[in-house]
């Protein structure tokens, strides 16, 4: 017998959401989705939840289980037992609940709006469609599987703290379109997307990698946007200053210096940002931490060099 | 048993007491690292975004070095670790993309060919083969001390490139605890971001996420966080004084590097091991040892 531990929360009886508990016999192969089926008809109908298609194509029935976003659909039920035979659910994080596990998605929605999610296209439209070549179509191809599912979304670690980060599903979006051979807006996408709580907001924790249900994998969608602002020469940002610094000063010297890359991050000229590394320098410098001045490089360091200078770089 | 040291910058530049720490540590543990003194930086996940292939060609370059020595890498940061395992797996993914790359390391002399592993100084230790020795070699057991781990995304996700059983519960930091006599804190935070690869773009979202994750392991009843990554170290230790989170507490919480905590078990000082460097005293892990303070609730 598994424990379903869910949380509930009906704000027109009770403002606090709390947690009940639900024992169930999970069949052979049921999903988790079947298993909350199974509550809703056979113990509490009350029990709200999205779901629509049960073939992990819809995106509508994403949760939290034991801490972590995944389609309930797409997994078995028995799988996700922990040492108590207890699954815990959770609605989506990072969005308010409306009622049980449904989550209040105008925030997501609005976020892959703000992203211009169509063709902008280069001319006229021609008589028949717009052919792509098969190495076009492979540069967005990941991307354009999301299923918009929100599962990224609840577990990114930025927009925990931050509410105006994009976020993973929308900035992966943005890649379709970035990297799309047809769209003519490929530098005006860039240069908003590296505005504050666009790509240089993301902190590579890889959260949305683990959680995306598809091969979409936002963070890997982040970087190739950040390769694209780079080669368009979107430089003005902490973000593309912190990139180049940091390649600069491997290209120099094969590792990097410390000392140099919080400064050039700032950009020599933004003095509040230059004010605002004062108290961590100093805090440092009074416990003999800052890196040493004399920067050395590594051992055979012309090689690396090499390579700089063998790709261009 | 005999590693390839791949040091990081970090733990050559502003977290030395790493690299002090982990020299000590290898030494109490029997063994013998061998500093890569020209593999290049990991690019830490940042070079690539300029360039993916440049940064695979001077991991891959560094790979070969560890080839040529017949030797595993050992890594001591989790960014160092996570890059150069992304690394491996796009060398691994298709051989023309190997080929390339290899192309451009010929002229250098290098070539990868895919025989040396890379394993972060935790998963070194959470085998059982390393839990033996370390148990075996323990003068100074860490008992009463309760230490939550802070793992640092990168040696975690994505899960395919990890070393740990179940990346998302993951128990090796704390097997290593426990080996050492310390009290392990589970607590949900430890598989999180420190924030410190957005500092300088979004700090107070930076800050938001260390304290965040202080405030839980403090909450847990944790003496001390562990890292395995200088990153979330300087994170968590240098910028703690300006989290609000751990200000509006009126609460701070000492970290350790864990070659530091694993160095203090096998009887080194903690000045030996630069624990009077760090920015947050540690002076409290002492008496918490030595019994002349309690440990929290």
């Amino acid at each position: 017998m598994a424990t379903f531990r869910i949380k509930r929360f009906n704000p027109e009886k009770q403002p606090e959401p709390y947690f009940e508990e639900f024992n169930l016999d999970i069949p052979d192969g049921a999903t988790l989705l079947d298993c909350m089926n199974e509550i809703k008809w056979t113990l509490d109908g009350s029990l709200s939840y999205r779901m629509s298609c049960r073939s992990a194509i819809c995106g509508s029935c994403a949760v939290k289980a034991n801490g972590h976003a995944l389609l309930a659909c797409q997994r078995q039920g028995a799988h996700l037992l922990d040492n108590d035979d207890t699954i815990t659910l959770e609605p989506l994080g990072n969005m308010k609940p409306i009622k049980d596990l449904v989550v209040d998605f105008t925030p997501f929605w609005d976020k892959i709006n703000k992203v211009k999610p169509y063709l902008e296209p280069k001319d006229e439209p021609p008589a028949k469609e717009r052919r792509q070549s098969q190495e076009e179509f492979s540069i967005i191809d990941d991307s354009s599987t999301c299923i918009m599912c929100g599962a990224c979304y609840s577990d990114c670690n930025t927009l925990e703290v931050d509410d105006n980060f994009l976020g993973p599903a929308a900035l992966a979006k943005a890649q379709r379109f970035v990297g799309d051979s047809r769209d003519s807006k490929t530098l005006q996408r860039v240069q908003d997307l590296s505005e504050p709580g666009g790509i240089w907001d993301c902190t590579h924790c890889a959260e949305c990698v683990e959680r995306c249900p598809k091969p979409a994998r936002p963070f890997d969608r982040i970087k190739e946007i950040m390769t694209v602002a780079l080669e368009q020469g979107v430089h003005n940002n902490n973000g593309a200053r912190h990139a180049l610094s940091f390649t600069n000063s491997v290209k120099r010297s094969g590792n990097l210096n410390e000392n140099r890359i919080p400064v050039e991050s700032m950009g020599i000229f933004n003095i509040p940002g230059l004010l605002s590394l004062i108290p961590i320098g100093r805090r440092m410098l009074l416990k003999g931490k800052v890196p040493p001045v004399i920067h050395h490089s590594i051992d055979e360091v012309d090689d690396v060099k090499r390579i700089f200078k063998e790709l261009d770089q | 048993m005999k590693f390839a040291l791949f040091t990081g910058c970090v733990a050559k530049g502003a977290t030395r007491e790493l690299m002090l720490s982990t020299t000590k540590a290898a030494e109490g543990l029997g063994f013998e690292f061998i500093e890569m003194k020209s593999a290049s930086c990991c690019g830490a996940g940042v070079v690539s975004e300029k360039s993916p292939l440049l940064a695979d060609a001077l991991n891959a370059r560094s790979f070969s070095i560890a080839e040529k020595q017949g030797l595993d890498i050992v890594t001591i940061c989790s960014t160092c670790q996570g890059t150069l395992k992304k690394t491996e797996a796009h060398l691994n993914e298709s051989k023309e993309y190997k080929e390339k790359v290899n192309d451009i390391l010929e002229d250098g002399g290098h070539q990868y060919n895919g025989t040396t592993r890379i394993k972060h100084f935790a998963n070194i230790l959470a085998t059982e083969e390393g839990m033996a020795r370390l148990k075996s070699r323990i003068k100074r057991p860490l008992t009463g001390l309760k230490v939550a781990a802070f793992y640092g995304c990168y040696v975690l996700r994505p899960s395919e490139n990890s070393d740990f059983e179940n990346p998302d519960n993951p128990t090796g930091m704390e097997d290593i605890f426990a080996a050492l006599g310390a009290t392990p804190v589970y607590y949900p935070s430890r598989v999180k971001c420190c924030g410190f690869p957005i500092v300088m773009m979004n700090k107070d979202a930076s800050l938001g996420m260390s304290g965040n994750a202080l405030v839980d392991a403090i909450d847990n009843g944790a003496d001390v966080v562990a890292t395995g990554c200088p990153l979330c170290h300087l994170s968590l230790d240098s910028y703690q004084p300006e989290i609000e989170a751990l200000q509006k507490k009126n609460q701070s919480i000492p970290i350790l590097h864990l070659p530091q905590l694993v160095a203090l078990a096998l009887g080194y000082t903690p000045t030996q091991l630069g624990m009077d460097s760090h920015i947050v005293s540690t002076l409290k892990i002492n008496q918490i040892l030595s019994g002349s303070a309690p440990s929290s609730h």
